[in-house]
């Protein structure tokens, strides 16, 4: 049974349809890259898998824990379900083990002396264990990503959503937040990921998904999807981004 | 007729100046409270709490705050409810005080990025969670400064209060004018008094703008 089930996810923003009928099974420990021109949806499809976007109609099952278009209590959801975004989104008032430490405090009620010893292992997990009482203007983008991944790994969710997340970075610090992400895939973490960075993409994946106008359009191991692009669409997009 | 020495004059409108004082404290700490539950109602997801608490606002920020002295005053009175004027000058000001600071205080909210809202929604934290922890620590460093600036719209306001008889420092003041027959003197005093009141809380905020636009 996949860890992560989308059935039949369609979405609009306002008349215009973002998501037209998207089926998708991620399976445990899995690596999973969303590709495709930007407005083909697939920002919003990893968002709607933690419930940041609302979908009108289809179904989301997170290991074992499904909601649907009715469903308002998400929690039970995003407690399986982690995610780092393109802009880092650090509480700018927190240090860096505050910030991992925040949720498992206030959601998990875990206690205090858990809680230091949580945020050590999940900064030194990133790299960062001589960071931990630095606040994130204090940090460079590379790091502050970092702090991000620890604290959501600090949920210890299920899968991970990582929504282009070395996006806003300069281009010297890819490589460091690049290299956590590939750490967790060889940790056997489930990663479902929106990225530009093809060749990554393409070493640490084992599937490709190429979106186009809402859909599903391709699908495959990265070495199918590169070497022989089935669609004219894909061809072109591979093409464009050379 | 007893008279009245310079001293008198200055002390009398200093006890006064206690009451002023006092009002100031219960309509700005009365109005911080009903203003943190206007501001939660206002930010609320269900929409006739937010029409309601907007009417709110709309009608506490559109009308003369003695219009609104003098229908809680005399309003109060014609349900059968004859309150002191203390009380009345208290309520009214702590209303007054509550729109306008939930007002302040939506802005400050609202300036706190969206990003935050999105992490610490995908962190599991329930909205009461998020304000707790997340967004109103950072909105309250927005707001230190024009909320310590509003204050002394408030210490300003507590004026019309004299009008419904409570003695504070502009009531002293006119009723030490009937008394001495020299308003120039006593109601400059009076001004400058406000103005002792008021100066510290503007340079106050002042400084706190600086603070916290350079900090984190």
């Amino acid at each position: 049974m996949p860890l992560v089930d989308l059935i039949g996810i369609h979405k609009s923003f306002g008349t215009n349809p973002v998501l037209r009928g998207i089926d998708l099974s991620v399976h445990e420990g899995q690596v999973v890259a969303l590709i495709g021109r930007s407005g083909s949806g697939k920002s919003t499809l990893l968002r709607t898998i933690n419930g940041l976007e609302h979908i009108d109609d289809g179904v989301i099952s997170v290991d074992g824990e499904k909601i649907d278009a009715r469903d308002t209590d998400l929690r039970a959801l995003r407690l399986k379900v982690g995610m780092v975004f393109q802009q880092f989104n650090l509480f700018p008032h927190l240090t860096a083990a505050e910030n991992v430490m925040l949720a498992p405090k206030v959601v998990k009620k875990a206690p205090q002396a858990e809680l230091r010893a949580l945020a050590v292992e999940m900064l030194e997990k990133v790299g960062l264990g001589d960071r931990l009482d630095h606040y994130p203007d204090q940090l460079s983008g590379g790091q502050q990503q970092r702090v991000a991944i620890a604290r959501s790994l600090a949920m210890r969710p299920r899968v991970l959503l990582c929504d282009e997340v070395t996006s806003a970075l300069d281009p010297e610090l890819v490589a460091e937040v690049l290299a956590v992400v590939r750490k967790l895939a060889d940790d056997g973490m489930t990663l479902i990921m929106v990225t530009h960075e093809m060749r990554f993409a393409r070493e640490v994946c084992d599937q490709l998904v190429f979106m186009h106008q809402g859909r599903i359009h391709e699908s495959g191991p990265p070495e199918q999807v590169f070497s022989a692009p089935q669609t004219e669409e894909l061809r072109q997009f591979l093409g464009g981004i050379g | 007729m007893v008279e009245f020495a310079f001293s008198d004059i200055v002390w009398n409108l200093l006890l006064a100046l206690r009451w002023t004082a006092l009002l100031s404290v219960v309509a700005f700490i009365g109005g911080g409270a009903v203003g943190l539950l206007v501001l939660l109602a206002r930010l609320s997801s269900r929409r006739w709490l937010r029409r309601l608490t907007r009417g709110y606002i709309e009608v506490f920020q559109g009308t003369p705050l003695l219009m609104q002295l003098f229908l809680t005053f005399f309003g109060l009175s014609l349900v059968g409810l004859d309150v002191p004027a203390w009380l009345a000058a208290g309520l009214a000001l702590t209303l007054f005080t509550s729109a306008f600071l939930a007002e302040i205080w939506r802005g400050c909210v609202e300036a706190v990025p969206r990003g935050q809202w999105e992490a610490s929604s995908s962190l599991a934290l329930t909205y009461l969670e998020q304000m707790r922890w997340v967004i109103l620590p950072q909105a309250l460093r927005l707001a230190v400064a024009p909320t310590i600036g509003f204050s002394v719209q408030v210490v300003k306001g507590t004026a019309v209060t004299s009008i419904i008889g409570f003695v504070e420092l502009t009531k002293a003041g006119t009723m030490i004018t009937n008394a001495t027959f020299q308003p120039f003197l006593v109601y400059g005093l009076v001004a400058l008094f406000y103005f002792l009141l008021c100066f510290p809380l503007s340079l106050c905020a002042k400084s706190l703008e600086r603070k916290f636009h350079a900090a984190r």
